[in-house]
């Protein structure tokens, strides 16, 4: 299976991204530099973390603009599997393949802490090796972090399982306290209406090794080399 | 050449945490007079060509649309301030 990870001007977690699929998992990927337009080598996309043009305007809001996005879009449509993480997330938001939007951390702080996040819904690509209710310990390192969505579309979300993850405490409790950032319903992850478009804001790639701290990042690129595995990916291509 | 200033706030149902705290500290310096602060962007812009006012107002709120604000949390206005033609 061959990973594709977009690289933005400012991206940060490129590599890391990339150590974790090919050394840890074995599994082929190459970078993507933003101004390629032909993505048909790739079986899966990734959107790291960081700080694509520098944040410049809002979050996300000018990688959504980037040559690649095109084939982004057009390969999330086909029912390609995507995962933006943290940065990945904010671009994919801007770029409305996901809904809603980011605001600056309510504590206004940037939070850079191991954050627990509760598995919403085990029946997505990204989680079909996690158990329901599976509590995750999985990284946040983000300004604007802060999920915002009007009320009609938190309650649709909700009505579609669409929200994968939500922080929670150490035993699943989802609490205010447990919310980092004040993100709306303490929403730490979400996918797209058909599924394949998975934005989330914990690193799962920074937990994906003992010496990290934590392994649980493993189980999101296991369930997703899995899914790709099995079924090719959601929708047939 | 043509200024244009676009003026880019939070919609009202958005919290704006950073407001709240500029307010709060506005009330500890002892402005007590303060209720709410509200934070946005003001973006100007230098156009060429841009004779038509009415054009290049639709022209920039375009503009705001697809990029400058972001319609889920941002409301705009485009502001062409008197005499600012050269």
């Amino acid at each position: 299976m061959r990973f594709g990870i977009i690289v933005f001007p400012g991206s940060n977690c490129d590599r890391d991204c990339w150590y974790v699929v090919t050394q840890g998992l074995g599994q082929d990927a190459r970078f993507v530099w933003h101004q390629e337009t032909d993505i048909s080598d790739i079986d899966a996309v990734m959107l790291p973390g960081g700080f694509s043009y520098g944040d410049y305007l809002r979050v996300g809001a000018i990688a959504r603009f980037s040559p690649v996005m095109n084939a982004v879009r057009r390969f999330a449509e086909d029912g390609g599997l995507v995962i933006g993480i943290c940065n990945g997330f904010q671009i994919l938001v801007e770029a409305q393949m996901l809904p809603g939007a980011f605001l600056r951390n309510a504590g206004l702080r940037f939070r850079c802490r191991p954050t627990f996040i509760r598995v919403e819904n085990n029946a997505t690509p990204f989680t079909v090796l996690c158990r329901p209710g599976q509590v995750l310990q999985i990284p946040i390192a983000h300004a604007d972090g802060r999920y915002y969505a009007d009320e009609a579309t938190l309650n649709q979300l909700e009505k579609e399982g669409r929200i994968v993850f939500r922080y929670c405490d150490p035993s699943g409790q989802v609490t205010e306290s447990a919310n980092p950032n004040g993100s709306a319903r303490n929403i730490a992850g979400l996918i797209n209406e058909t599924g394949n478009v998975l934005g989330m804001m914990p690193h799962p790639e920074r937990a994906s090794s003992k010496l990290l701290g934590s392994e649980d990042g493993l189980w999101i690129w296991k369930s997703l080399i899995h899914s790709f595995q099995t079924c090719g990916s959601v929708v047939p291509r | 050449m043509r200024r244009v200033t676009v003026l880019i706030r939070l919609k009202e149902t958005v919290d704006d945490a950073q407001g709240r705290v500029v307010c709060q500290a506005l009330k500890d310096l002892g402005f007590s007079a303060v209720a709410q602060v509200r934070i946005g962007k003001v973006i100007d812009l230098w156009l060429e060509d841009a004779d038509d006012l009415e054009q290049t107002k639709k022209m920039v709120a375009q503009m705001c649309q697809v990029l400058l604000a972001n319609p889920v949390i941002e409301e705009f206005e485009v502001w062409q301030e008197e005499g600012s033609q050269r």
